[in-house]
């Protein structure tokens, strides 16, 4: 970093990290932390009995499950219709597409809850229960 | 059945032409839907052009909101992607504001919802997806491939959950987009059936205009609803946008 005043390209805000600053950043850190753990029980006071908010969580949540399921199935539906239209193997492609599709909707529904690892990360999910 | 007329729900969704235009045979007119397109995106840059002007040490109200949604999307990028993701900050963060502020100018009375048109939703999650894919083999070449397949799998079963994995996959921008898409058609009709019943009931005399309390309040609460969904639907779409990102900077973890 030679230009102190140029964007350093971490997409840090502020005037970053001066030794002088240092004392003042931990005595500012401690109080914020002092005003959120306030404030963190403050809000929870406020949001008690609150049954519309508990609701709406509920719908998003419905909607993002049911919406991962639906996604999943239709894809493996398009994606045999497709094979069939191309290769002229009809009606299995759809058939197949199906049922995969089936399993990448549930796949995509335990994935969105938490409860089945990401991409790329095979084995255990991501709390291990052995 | 012209009072049913009158309080159509769908309405509301019907693009029509301002400026007619067909080039080469395709129907390239200048919709309502490309008015808000343009107006979102006008009043996006101009809010954030002005908000920043002065850049002020201090910010002022405007200038701290603007500075909040920065740090609101770095964040939200850093911690899904890491330090690496900021590369493609400028891309979350219109993708953010385009959104958040296109549910919110829907929220106007008369105003048209771009994002409740599933062509728009779903133009913008191929976008999205088109990075990763694009950007997924461009840095790890085949590499990116890893991302469909899990360790640990017996080689037995490999084609069937490579098959699952990559339906899975497709189906992310189409998740992406029908959940912006449906939450903005369903919050908009329940708010104009609502109101509906307001007009409806208030035209049968005393007893009416004295039970379309009830509808009225609920068009009030849903409002406020809608405001949530709004700004959460933005939300839930950057932060999924720099998860799927996350996947194509790491694509074995």
């Amino acid at each position: 970093m030679a230009n102190k005043t140029g964007p350093d390209g971490t997409g840090e805000t502020g005037r970053g990290r001066q030794p002088e600053a240092t004392i003042r950043d931990d005595e500012l850190e401690r109080r914020r932390r002092d005003l959120e753990a306030s404030l963190a029980t403050r809000r929870t006071d406020r949001l008690e009995g609150k049954d519309e908010a508990k609701a709406a969580a509920g719908y998003g949540q419905a909607l993002k499950l049911s919406s991962e399921f639906i996604a999943g199935v239709v894809v493996g539906v398009g994606l045999g219709w497709i094979i069939d239209r191309l290769a002229g193997t009809a009606p299995w492609g759809l058939i197949v597409g199906l049922l995969l599709g089936f399993g990448a909707g549930i796949l995509n529904v335990l994935r969105s809850a938490g409860l089945a690892p990401e991409f790329g990360q095979g084995g255990k999910p991501r709390e291990p229960k052995e | 059945m012209a009072a049913a007329d009158k309080v159509d729900p769908i309405h509301q969704f019907q693009i029509h032409p301002i400026i007619p235009l067909h080039i080469g045979g395709y129907d390239v007119s200048f919709t309502n839907s490309s008015l808000f397109m343009v107006v979102t995106i006008v009043l996006a840059s101009a809010f954030l052009y002005w908000s920043t002007a002065s850049r002020a040490l201090i910010p002022g109200r405007l200038q701290s909101v603007s500075e909040m949604a920065y740090e609101f999307v770095g964040n939200m990028l850093r911690d899904a992607a890491g330090k690496q993701g900021m590369q493609f900050f400028p891309l979350v963060f219109s993708l953010f504001m385009f959104v958040l502020v296109a549910n919110l100018i829907g929220l106007f009375p008369y105003f048209f919802t771009v994002t409740s048109h599933i062509i728009v939703t779903f133009t913008l999650a191929i976008l999205v997806i088109g990075t990763v894919v694009v950007y997924g083999f461009a840095k790890h070449g085949l590499g990116f491939l890893k991302l469909f397949v899990p360790h640990g799998v017996p080689g037995l079963l490999l084609p069937l959950v490579v098959a699952i994995e990559v339906i899975s996959f497709v189906s992310r921008p189409v998740s992406l987009s029908v959940r912006l898409f449906a939450n903005m058609l369903a919050g908009h009709i329940t708010l104009k059936v609502f109101s509906g019943f307001v007009v409806s009931l208030s035209a049968l005399g005393a007893v009416g205009i004295a039970g379309s309390v009830l509808p009225l309040a609920m068009a009030v609460a849903l409002t406020a609803l809608e405001l949530l969904v709004a700004f959460l639907q933005a939300y839930v779409f950057a932060v999924l946008t720099c998860m799927y990102l996350n996947d194509a900077l790491h694509p074995s973890h």
